[in-house]
């Protein structure tokens, strides 16, 4: 089977990867620390006294109190988007369904933000992941809901659904951010942008845990999925309980959003692009599909990282800008593709 | 499967009312009728996809008591029109038919299953091309071939043969009959009513919803029953050789 060791290939290529990005993203700043003394650093704290420590000065202090909770978080949040792209897709039939683009991640903000504004700490650090979760899961069904008609999801209508999703949650924002002090607004904003700027090890211990839950439904879900292409109805007649299907996907979707969004806020087209560069690899299965997007995320979102806060020295470009100055230009030659192959919006 | 008093609402509108239906194991029912005579929504019902009234039982258990795998090992189903929304390969899209036996004793007769369906529709050649850059023809031998490989003791099967030319009309219907001789049980739904004719064991003839003959195609296919529900004049000829009837429309 030349094919299943092409995706075995992938998977290990991609797992290469995102420890060789990771190790270098690391390294990077300020403080430059060497891959090899980052993996030295690793080593020595797993109690192998193996490879060098870092020699700058500060340069552990660097390491494991600002850069690896970075990387970390980076990685947590990387593979929530791409395999959050993934599963959405396959609950959707349709190839554009992604959680910024349908609206999902502004809807998870939203829950994010009135979280912060309004001041609520009943669950403690967990507070806005919970809030995120409550508003990622209300907008993924109600995109849902409307988006679909006799078992499938047109593009037009979800691509329609995410404008007027967007749109609501936009103003909700707005009102949110007109509701509030100037450090709401600040941090309103940063929301809107996506950052990993504020990455910490309390936020990984909390977006871990969510996006850890929602990686294992998804691949749980991996063969029903691959089922439901063939359409609702012959997925039924194939055995699966589509309405149980339906609702997990979502529950996980949203677990996976809001573990991307609570602590950096919106970044697209992650979840668009990855799934789809996979796929043009290693074919549409989901048993490959969802955890190699998960692995393409996480090394796309720590590269995308590292360029944002190294590319312009002692200032920091906005992640989610940086993504969706990539993604956006992808998502129309997406659209057009689609679309000539449709033979128009049908 | 046995269907008593079957009625099917949809938006509304009657589509099937109380229809009574069985069919046996090693037996093809052919269900016919004009457009709009509820053949697909009866089948529609038979598989268990709609709400419906009256009793459908599948091995004298309700189909309502079914969980959705348990029936997925009696019964498959061809839809009217197969479709796909992500490009899996011929091969990936047949062997997607095995489903159902994930985990059973059965799981070990998968690849046989797979490649016997494809023999079968002739499909083999196209097993590692995308579903999606089949033509409809090919893309209806495929979605047969993945309800074959399913290895179910009933099939449903919605126009099987409607976008198929004569050659592959027959190899459907065929392969529809070796799994009747193999002890399943057929039920399809047909336009063509000389296919009807040539290879269906009983047929239901529906009109406006309602069944209004049943039993062998020889002997309920006549000129009067079929002017009447088609709404046009027909001629029902013996052929010249076998004798099984052929219907041709006045011209």
């Amino acid at each position: 089977m030349l094919t299943a060791y092409k995706r075995m290939g992938l998977i290990g290529f991609l797992v290469v990867a995102l420890v060789v990005v990771c190790l270098v993203a690391a390294g990077k700043g300020q403080v430059p620390i060497s891959p090899a003394e980052v993996a030295g650093s690793l080593l020595h704290r797993l109690g192998l006294h193996v490879g060098p420590l870092p020699s700058a000065v500060q340069g552990e202090n660097a390491l494991w109190l600002v850069r690896f909770p970075r990387v970390v978080l980076a990685v947590v949040v990387g593979a929530s988007l791409g395999c959050a792209g993934a599963l959405m897709q396959g609950v959707f039939g349709n190839p554009l369904a992604e959680p910024g683009v349908v609206g999902v991640s502004s809807g998870a903000a939203v829950g994010a933000a009135a979280a912060i504004v309004s001041g609520v700490t009943f669950l403690g650090a967990w507070t806005t992941a919970a809030a995120a979760f409550a508003g990622g899961i209300v907008t993924t069904f109600v995109v849902y809901a409307m988006s679909r008609a006799a078992g499938r999801t047109e593009v037009v209508t979800l691509v329609l659904t995410g404008v007027a999703v967007n749109a609501t949650a936009g103003a909700l924002l707005g009102l949110l951010m007109f509701r509030t002090d100037d450090d709401g607004v600040r941090a309103i904003a940063f929301w809107q942008l996506g950052s990993l700027a504020q990455a910490t090890w309390a936020a990984v211990a909390v977006a871990g845990p969510c996006a850890i839950a929602g990686l294992l439904v998804a691949v749980a879900l991996s063969r029903k999925l691959d089922l439901l292409a063939l359409g609702e109805r012959p997925a039924q007649h194939l055995g699966v309980d589509t309405e149980r299907l339906r609702i997990t996907a979502i529950v996980a979707t949203a677990l996976l959003t809001a573990s991307a969004v609570a602590f950096t806020g919106i970044i697209s087209f992650v979840g668009l692009i990855v799934p789809h560069l996979i796929r043009m690899v290693a074919g549409p299965g989901h048993r490959v599909l969802v955890p190699a997007s998960a692995l393409g995320g996480a090394v796309v979102v720590v590269t995308g990282d590292l360029i944002a806060r190294t590319a312009i020295e002692y200032q920091e470009l906005p992640l989610g800008v940086l993504t969706a100055v990539v993604g956006g230009p992808a998502f129309f030659w997406l659209l057009r593709r689609t679309r000539a192959r449709a033979g128009g919006w049908g | 499967m046995k269907a008593t008093g079957v009625s099917v609402s949809l938006g509304g509108r009657t589509v099937v009312s109380s229809v009574d239906l069985h069919a046996s194991p090693g037996e093809i029912v052919a269900l016919v009728g004009p457009n709009g005579a509820g053949k697909s929504t009866l089948l529609a019902a038979l598989a268990g996809d709609l709400p419906f009234a009256g009793e459908i039982s599948l091995r004298d258990k309700p189909l309502r008591s079914y969980r959705p795998v348990v029936l997925a090992r009696q019964r498959a189903v061809l839809p009217q029109k197969a479709a796909l929304s992500f490009p899996f390969t011929v091969g990936e899209v047949v062997r997607m038919g095995r489903a159902p036996w994930a985990g059973q004793p059965e799981a070990a007769d998968d690849e046989d299953a797979v490649v016997e369906a494809m023999r079968l529709t002739e499909t083999t050649g196209f097993a590692a091309r995308p579903f999606p850059a089949l033509s409809g023809g090919e893309q209806a031998r495929v979605a047969l071939a993945r309800v074959l490989a399913q290895r179910t003791p009933l099939l449903l099967l919605d126009e099987p043969t409607a976008a198929l030319d004569l050659r592959h009309q027959e190899l459907v219907l065929s392969a529809a009959r070796d799994r009747a001789a193999a002890g399943a049980a057929v039920v399809v739904v047909l336009h063509d009513l000389g296919l009807a004719a040539a290879y269906a064991d009983r047929a239901y003839v529906l009109a406006g919803g309602e069944v209004r003959r049943e039993g062998p195609p020889a002997s309920i296919f006549t000129a009067e029953l079929l002017s009447s529900v088609y709404q046009h004049e027909v001629e029902v000829l013996p052929h010249p050789r076998t004798g099984t009837p052929l219907v041709v429309p006045r011209r």
